[in-house]
């Protein structure tokens, strides 16, 4: 409890200081675009859970400035990425990476629709057999639409 | 004094919970009418006593009270009434008193509307509510008594985070606790029916109403959240797929399931076992969200402070109700494939594979949300899991829901009319690619924007045809049962909610400037022109506030005023300003004067031009409408029980 | 059978929670650990504290392994752990190197004076560009480093006593045995 604390206490005479709105002289809108869809990917390594572009952290300002500068440097996205994960480890960005560690992550879902689709077709497939041609009325009544 | 009566009508409550919790069940169980008529006058009596609790607690704030420990950490004499009154479950103590309220707010509502249900049914419901009921009041009671005094009394208190200072948090959580705690009534049926054994098939329609209130209810919990995040937080975002918006979420899903799950078993017989599945996760998943806000195990910016001794007590009572309801269904759920039978082209299986869908989806926002604590436990480091990861995956198993979602009304119980159905797909999908195409030129060839307008409008034209062939087959007075109304508005709804998604995020912009006064700045056809900063104040705070002139073709629309506020304890708190419009919205946001020591100078600015974005909302309205138009179908308050809806088992029956 | 399999799936959920609050009261979920441990140093090169003139960079710290202590005037928690680098600290025998972070300079030195200066050596990074290159992201923080310029231990926040104990002499006895 007091960890938490002293982060909260650290960020408190901050607040006033470093904000996220931080004009930069960006060359085109082009590029204006693709900073802001990089620094809405990547976490702010200081606070709880906000994008680098959200955040009001002196990190984050710090960081924000980075990125612009390696985008004005010619870096690719990767190559920045890279460059934070180097420092800051895989926690600074909000998409993680496919690799085995993540397959869980990645995969499961599709593995459990997969499954649910099998169990789904098994049951229909079920009925189906059971089902004798079913008589539709030519309108839906009421109760039966 | 009066505190002490707050907690004293506290552990009356809790008395009458473990009275409503036990008896009537054991009476459901003996056949002894006389437990079982303690039911509904347990639950009063507990709903009356929690109500008294609350108003001992709005009434230490309205009082400014600070000998109670809660009130002199969440307010102070500077703060208005209305965020006095917020204050009340602005922390742990007090938002776990507001679910206790709310849970009784359906308690006594089942209690008094539910006359035409069976007794020993009710009692069995009511006394699961009474159960739930114990296990919160007791948590209150021994680890989070708001009531507790702070003594010497505090001339002053603290302060309610600025950040809730706003309609938003006066208005979310109780709307969102309805909904979220509203599933223990879904809940509480499914657990009566599989204690019944008897498994009459109408409470399946008796439970209806109840859960289609209480997701509409959370729809609109979780669209005034979102709404609350844009205008007050979020820098112009409306969803971060937070592990709190995630906690409220996948309830949501879970919740569309469920609703159409019943409309299968209520009509057909089909699927009863499944339903009641999806009833306990449902629940389940409320309270699951509500032990991952506080116990720490999770770090998110909405979470309270954590206690592991709290988390461990949540855990507790979570192993109970879930586990026991868990164990319940593994061993009394039906066993044997009931109800009518159907063709692979039926509702039935549209229903189900809509259901896969939307399960799967709540299973992946879980599997997301804990993958962090997943990594610590396998050692894989932290990894973070953000938008990039549910937005993505999101879209991808929507995609397909999207795309049934028209055939939905069309597709007939047990077998449906492949014409019917080519037929509306046809005229449907001419009106998607002619909107789409228009799209393409307005929106600049971006993708997200045209795959936006043909999903939106291939969904909204689907659902107009079949309003229009309702409209021309049935006599009027017959044509839009409440239940199918709830169902068209809901689906319009998700074509309204899909076209201000996807546009909003295609075709915002958003910019950082730095503009003296003066200077004027443009976004697209915007332009804004920065007209300095002045000094103003509120009840409990000071402000620079920035004046900006919002101009078209060279005439002003509007003048926008966001402020930065210092509140009285000093947090630094920025207000947006927003022009909203139906078709857009405007929004300006104050960050910092370019030298700190000259507010007379230029300032950091961040402008925002976002369409459509109104309409992600609205989009949210209409479902919540849905919701609450289909629960008043006629049909589920009927007293008797229509012989078409006994349960049929097929000539070859199978263990499911 | 089947019916079991969502129960089975909720025990071991509660696992995975038992497991959460257990490892919450063994770590601070704000640390990240850092990529850099075991890792050489950045390369840095920095002005000394109110000295212009002189820089020190990372060439010049080699041979002796020193612990790098991220500080500055307005760090709060800096003013906590700072009495245990006047004493106990010092008294390893490593020397400290303090990496003023973000700092006005005048407040730094106004603060040292006020708190003691334990620091063999202080670096100032006003803009946080060589902190960005260690990772840093908050204050205080305090790395050791090797001779050979190798990070080998990372405190994020102040060390306290039980920190010192059961961390970081370790990591000096470690060192100690390569001969460090």
């Amino acid at each position: 409890m007091r960890r938490l604390a002293w982060f909260a206490l650290l960020l408190f005479p901050l607040l006033a200081i470093a904000q996220a709105i931080q004009p930069l002289p960006f060359r085109n809108h082009a590029e204006e675009v693709r900073f802001q869809h990089l620094s809405a990917e990547l976490r702010c390594p200081m606070c709880q859970n906000e994008t680098l572009a959200d955040s009001n952290a002196p990190i984050a300002h710090d960081l924000r400035r980075q990125v612009f500068e390696m985008i004005q440097a010619g870096k690719t996205d990767d190559q920045i990425k890279a460059y934070l994960v180097d420092r800051y480890s895989q926690f600074v960005l909000y998409n993680p990476p496919v690799e085995p560690g993540t397959w869980l992550l990645w995969f499961g879902p599709l593995v459990l629709l997969v499954a649910g689709g099998i169990v789904v077709a098994i049951q229909v497939r079920r009925r189906a057999r059971q089902a004798p041609a079913v008589v539709l009325p030519a309108n839906d009544t009421e109760d039966d639409w | 004094m009066i505190p002490e009566l707050g907690q004293f009508a506290l552990v009356l409550a809790l008395l009458l919970a473990i009275a409503q919790g036990v008896l009537p069940i054991v009476g459901a169980w003996r056949n002894n009418a006389a437990l079982i008529a303690v039911a509904r006058p347990a639950a009063a009596g507990q709903g009356v006593f929690v109500f008294a609790a609350m108003a001992v607690l709005v009434y230490a704030f309205l009082s400014f009270d600070f000998s109670v420990a809660y009130v002199a950490d969440n307010s102070n004499l500077a703060l208005p009434w209305y965020y006095r009154v917020t204050a009340v479950w602005g922390a742990h103590e007090g938002s776990m008193l507001l679910w206790v309220f709310i849970l009784n707010v359906w308690s006594v509502a089942l209690a008094a509307f539910s006359r035409h249900l069976p007794d020993a049914f009710v009692a069995r419901v009511l006394g699961v509510l009474g159960l739930i009921g114990v296990g919160f009041l007791a948590f209150i009671l021994f680890t989070s008594n708001p009531f507790l005094r702070e003594l010497p009394m505090p001339a002053d208190g603290g302060d309610l985070n600025p950040v809730l200072q706003d309609p938003g948090m006066t208005f979310h959580p109780p709307v969102l606790y309805m909904g979220y705690v509203g599933f223990s009534v879904a809940f509480a049926f499914s657990i009566a029916a599989l204690l019944g054994g008897g498994m009459e098939q109408a409470w399946v329609r008796w439970a209806r109403p109840w859960t289609n209130v209480a997701w509409a209810f959370l729809t609109m919990g979780i669209v005034a959240g979102s709404w609350w995040a844009y205008a007050e937080l979020g820098w112009g975002g409306w969803w971060f797929w937070d592990p709190v918006e995630n906690a409220s979420f996948m309830p949501w899903l879970v919740g569309v399931a469920l609703i159409h799950a019943q409309a299968v078993t209520e009509k057909r017989g089909s699927l009863p076992a499944w339903t009641i599945l999806l009833s306990l996760f449902a629940f389940s998943l409320s309270l699951l969200g509500t032990f991952l806000v506080r116990s720490g195990v999770l770090t998110s910016v909405h979470a309270f402070a954590s206690d592991p001794r709290r988390g461990l007590y949540i855990l507790g009572f979570l192993i109970v109700v879930i586990g026991g309801s868990l164990l319940l269904y593994a061993i009394r759920a039906p066993k044997v494939a009931t109800g009518k039978p159907f063709a692979p082209l039926s509702r039935e299986t549209g229903i189900m594979v809509a259901n896969l869908l939307f399960t799967t989806a709540a299973a992946m926002v879980l599997l997301g949300t804990l993958f962090p604590l997943i990594g610590d436990a396998l050692n894989l480091g932290r990894i973070s899991v953000g938008p990039p990861y549910f937005g993505f995956l999101f879209v991808m198993l929507m995609a397909p829901a999207v795309l049934l979602l028209p055939f939905g009304p069309y597709l007939r119980w047990g077998r449906a009319d492949g014409r019917q159905l080519t037929s509306m797909a046809l005229r449907a999908a001419i009106a998607a690619v002619i909107c789409a195409i228009a799209a393409t030129i307005f929106a600049e060839g971006r993708l997200r924007a045209i795959a936006g307008v043909a999903g939106a409008v291939w969904v909204g034209a689907g659902t107009l045809a079949y309003v229009v062939k309702r409209w021309n087959e049935m006599p009027r007075g017959r044509r839009y049962p409440a239940e199918m109304a709830g169902m068209l508005l809901a689906h319009t709804g998700v074509a309204i909610f899909l076209m201000g998604v996807m546009l909003s995020e295609s075709l915002s912009v958003e910019r950082d400037v730095r503009l003296a006064p003066g200077q004027t700045e443009s976004v697209g056809s915007y332009s804004f022109r920065f007209d300095g900063v002045e000094e103003t104040s509120g009840p409990n705070w000071r402000a620079d506030e920035g004046i900006v002139a919002v101009m078209r073709d060279g005439k002003t629309l509007t003048t926008l005023h966001p402020q930065k506020r210092t509140y009285s304890r000093g947090q630094v708190q920025t207000e947006s300003a927003i022009d909203a419009g139906l078709f857009r919205d405007i929004y300006v946001a104050l960050g910092e004067p370019m030298d700190a020591t000259d507010v007379r100078g230029a300032w950091a600015l961040r402008l925002y031009h976002k369409p459509f974005v109104r309409w992600i909302w609205l989009g949210g309205l209409f479902m919540m409408l849905g919701g609450f138009v289909a629960a008043a179908e006629r049909r589920f308050r009927a007293k008797k029980v229509p012989a078409a809806e006994t349960a049929t088992t097929t000539p070859e029956a199978s263990p499911a | 059978m089947s019916r079991f399999l969502p129960l089975i799936g909720f025990v071991l959920l509660v696992g995975l929670f038992g497991f959460g609050i257990w490892w919450n009261t063994q770590h601070d979920q704000h640390e990240i650990a850092s990529p850099l441990i075991d890792k050489p140093a950045p390369a840095f090169s920095l002005p000394v504290l109110n000295d212009a003139g002189r820089t020190v960079d990372k060439a010049s710290l080699l041979g002796k392994p020193y612990f790098l202590n991220v500080f500055a005037s307005w760090c709060i928690e800096c003013v906590h752990e700072h009495p245990l680098l006047m004493s106990q600290m010092k008294d390893l025998g490593v020397p400290l190197v303090g990496f003023n972070y973000k700092d006005d300079p005048a407040a730094a030195t106004a603060w040292l004076a006020e708190h003691g200066n334990p620091f063999e050596v202080i670096v100032a990074d006003r803009e946080g560009r060589t902190g960005i290159d260690f990772g840093v992201y908050a204050a205080p923080e305090t790395f050791l480093i090797d001779g050979k310029g190798v990070i080998r231990y990372k405190r994020i926040g102040p060390i306290t006593p039980d920190v010192l104990d059961n961390e970081i002499r370790p990591a000096i006895a470690a060192l100690a045995k390569e001969g460090q």
